[in-house]
């Protein structure tokens, strides 16, 4: 089951910058991408300019195949922010190219969270202008 | 008056909370206050919580007597280095008053070409909102 | 650096009341614990020459010198992140110790409580810092925007890992609510807490609780830093930095360090609690009091692993029943009460604590404490100290 959100109160848009500008391109595309080192071939997330393993200025945005495990996952009982209505869990999912990714599952419920459980993308329109990835289970 | 608001464009208000409040209170009764150290009599502004004379805690607002001389001034007249909600040129006063401490404030009733430095000035008070009145100086007899 | 152990000494401490309510400026609270803690010491607001403070703080050095009148400041530091506290303390130690300052003032000054504050919590410049961008853009537009969750998604990764079931972190609190009840200065005195209080408690961002993090308060302290040997001159018993240290590294974020191989784990704490026991020439069975940071209880049994106290994953099993880290036990646990049980400095009032616990002068005294430790930062970059009442 999806978050609910508030739509009197808009969700904070994420800054889009040069460094990050891929990923969200990725996104509105309905395309899950990470940012990859060209020299060593090092999936890296969150993106950044440079390679911390070689130092590399070189990179290049490849496709995910969108599915991973949740790693570990936190259910807020207090919302923090008026867009979103507790109670809600955020998940933190482990991708198959050994990144990770902060989300929220659309078709289950928090008690029913699991690390390890397989998930998988999917994309979701929250509001005008603002796709975000979210995951759902995999059987 | 030599200063223009600009409409629309709201004038900034001062934060003002424990340690100033006095100070900006006394501008609705249009009264200058300035703080001094009960201790050891020093008057003190900025106001601050501490002396930095004998560092007692006492203050006490005691009233100006209002008079000062110009000691320095600025003419703003790039309004991009301005404050928008001001109509360029103004000028921006820094006034020795006769209590020792000093003052940023504008000038009520003197233009650029009239100014200079050590001009005798007394205060009067602008009400410029509602909500909202500031000292300003004004040209005194020596 | 040079081994830091012997070179400086904290001669001098000065903290206000813990309140809801300080009904006074930030400012007006750091001038009353800077001048508390100079006549402490001994000394007047004319022998500082050192500043060090928070980054994130509100009073800024001007404000300080200009109300106190200093006149003659010839070293400012500042440290940031959770990790500031023992930073700051070593700012000033190593500031004294290559003679840039002679008498440092180390301070921090919140109305987190009351909120009588004068700058939003993101900095004044209106730009977003890099950590900031972090948690806006990848965090935020998932809902993922408080501390309490940021540190909740590691706590939980930790439980998986090591088997912790939901409820076996309420004795930190129980026990950081004990020694807070003792102590008049703090938000709960005579309000202790028992375990049952804690499972009561409602759960804000499973699985923390609302008694698993820090009370806010208004409160201020300050800290005075001199070189040993002008110590030995003043008029408290010295309080020795013997290890001083901060560690941060490539995958350190705050409280989100998600992006690296393993999450269940502080290893900027590791690193720090290596390098301090290196500096002071001890091991974790010479300490006798820690004060550590408990900002967050579930990350003081991760801090207590790292710190080599306990095993891995052994942490809530240390703490299970309070006794060892109640007064009385193996190894208290923040005597004054910490962040869970005093109130909420941003790690600050575990300084001033460590200094009593040495001094004798704890409202939870441990009998000879000789050598405490303190850790701050859990989550993000990390700092220590360890001080001792022997040179």
């Amino acid at each position: 089951m999806s978050m609910v959100y508030d739509t009197e109160h808009p969700v904070p848009m994420p800054p889009i910058l040069w460094d990050n500008m891929g990923f969200w391109e990725g996104i509105n595309r309905h395309e899950l991408v990470f940012q990859r080192c060209k020299e060593c071939g090092t999936w890296l997330h969150p993106p950044r300019p440079i390679c911390p393993k070689c130092r590399s200025f070189e990179k290049e945005w490849a496709p995910s195949t969108g599915k991973g495990t949740i790693y570990s996952w936190v259910t807020y009982q207090e919302s923090p922010h008026p867009s979103f209505k507790a109670p809600y869990s955020v998940i933190l999912v482990e991708m198959e190219e050994g990144v990770r990714l902060v989300s929220n599952m659309t078709d289950i419920k928090p008690e029913e969270i699991s690390i390890g459980m397989p998930v998988e993308v999917v994309f979701e329109e929250i509001a005008e202008g603002l796709i975000l990835p979210k995951f759902r289970k995999v059987d | 008056m030599v200063m223009e608001y600009i409409p629309g464009i709201p004038i900034l208000r001062p934060r003002v909370d424990l340690d100033n409040q006095e100070f900006w209170d006394g501008f609705k009764q249009h009264k200058l206050v300035f703080q001094r150290c009960k201790y050891c009599g020093l008057f003190i502004h900025r106001p601050r919580p501490m002396c930095p004379r004998c560092n007692s805690m006492d203050m006490d607002w005691v009233p100006s007597t209002g008079k000062g001389t110009v000691y320095s001034w600025v003419n703003f007249v790039y309004a991009n280095a301005a404050y928008p909600g001001i109509k360029v040129p103004y000028l921006v006063v820094v006034v020795e008053m006769l209590e020792g401490v000093r003052i940023v404030s504008n000038m009520y009733d003197v233009t650029r070409d009239e100014i200079y430095v050590g001009m005798p000035v007394e205060v009067v008070f602008d009400e410029v909102a509602d909500d909202l009145t500031l000292p300003k100086f004004k040209r005194r007899e020596a | 650096m040079n081994n830091i152990r012997n070179r400086a000494a904290i001669v001098g401490i000065g903290m206000t009341e813990f309140s809801r309510d300080s009904e006074r400026t930030e400012l007006y609270l750091t001038c009353q614990c800077i001048k508390t803690a100079l006549d402490d010491a001994g000394l007047t607001p004319d022998d500082i020459d050192g500043l060090v403070k928070q980054t994130d703080d509100a009073t800024d050095e001007h404000a300080v010198t200009s109300s106190m009148g200093m006149g003659n400041l010839s070293y400012f530091g500042e440290s940031r992140w959770g990790a500031a506290p023992s930073a700051m303390i070593m700012r000033a130690a190593m500031g004294v110790a290559v003679g840039a300052a002679n008498y440092i003032v180390v301070y921090r000054a919140v109305n987190g409580a009351s909120k009588r504050r004068m700058i939003p919590s993101m900095r004044t410049s209106g730009q977003m810092s890099t950590s900031d961008l972090l948690q806006w853009t990848f965090h935020a537009p998932f809902g993922h925007m408080s501390d309490a969750g940021r540190v909740a998604m590691i706590v939980r990764r930790y439980m998986h890992e090591f088997g912790i079931g939901n409820d076996q972190f309420g004795w930190v609190p129980t026990v950081c609510r004990e020694h807070g009840a003792r102590n008049p200065n703090s938000m709960f005195y005579q309000k202790p807490i028992t375990f049952e209080d804690y499972l009561k408690s409602e759960v804000v961002a499973e699985p923390l609780r609302r008694m698993d993090y820090y009370e806010e308060a208004d409160a201020a302290a300050a800290l005075v830093i001199t070189t040993a040997e002008r110590a030995k001159d003043l008029i408290q018993r010295p309080v020795y930095v013997l290890g001083a240290a901060q560690h941060m590294n490539s995958e350190t974020e705050e409280l989100t360090s998600y992006y690296r191989p393993s999450i269940s784990g502080l290893p900027e704490v590791g690193k720090v609690g290596k390098k301090i026991f290196n500096m002071a020439g001890v091991a974790a069975g010479d300490i006798n009091c820690v004060q550590l940071d408990d900002s967050y209880g579930p990350l003081v049994p991760m801090q207590l692993e790292e710190l080599g106290f306990c095993d891995r994953g052994e942490g809530t099993d240390f703490c299970s029943g309070g006794d060892r880290i109640r007064l009385g036990g193996k190894l208290p646990l923040n005597t004054s009460g910490g962040s869970l049980g005093e109130g909420y400095l941003h790690g600050v009032n575990h300084l001033v604590e460590a200094v009593r616990q040495i001094r004798g002068t704890s409202t939870a005294q441990v009998k000879d404490a000789e050598l405490v430790l303190v850790a701050s930062g859990a989550g993000g970059p990390a700092s220590g100290l360890i001080l001792g009442g022997q040179s």
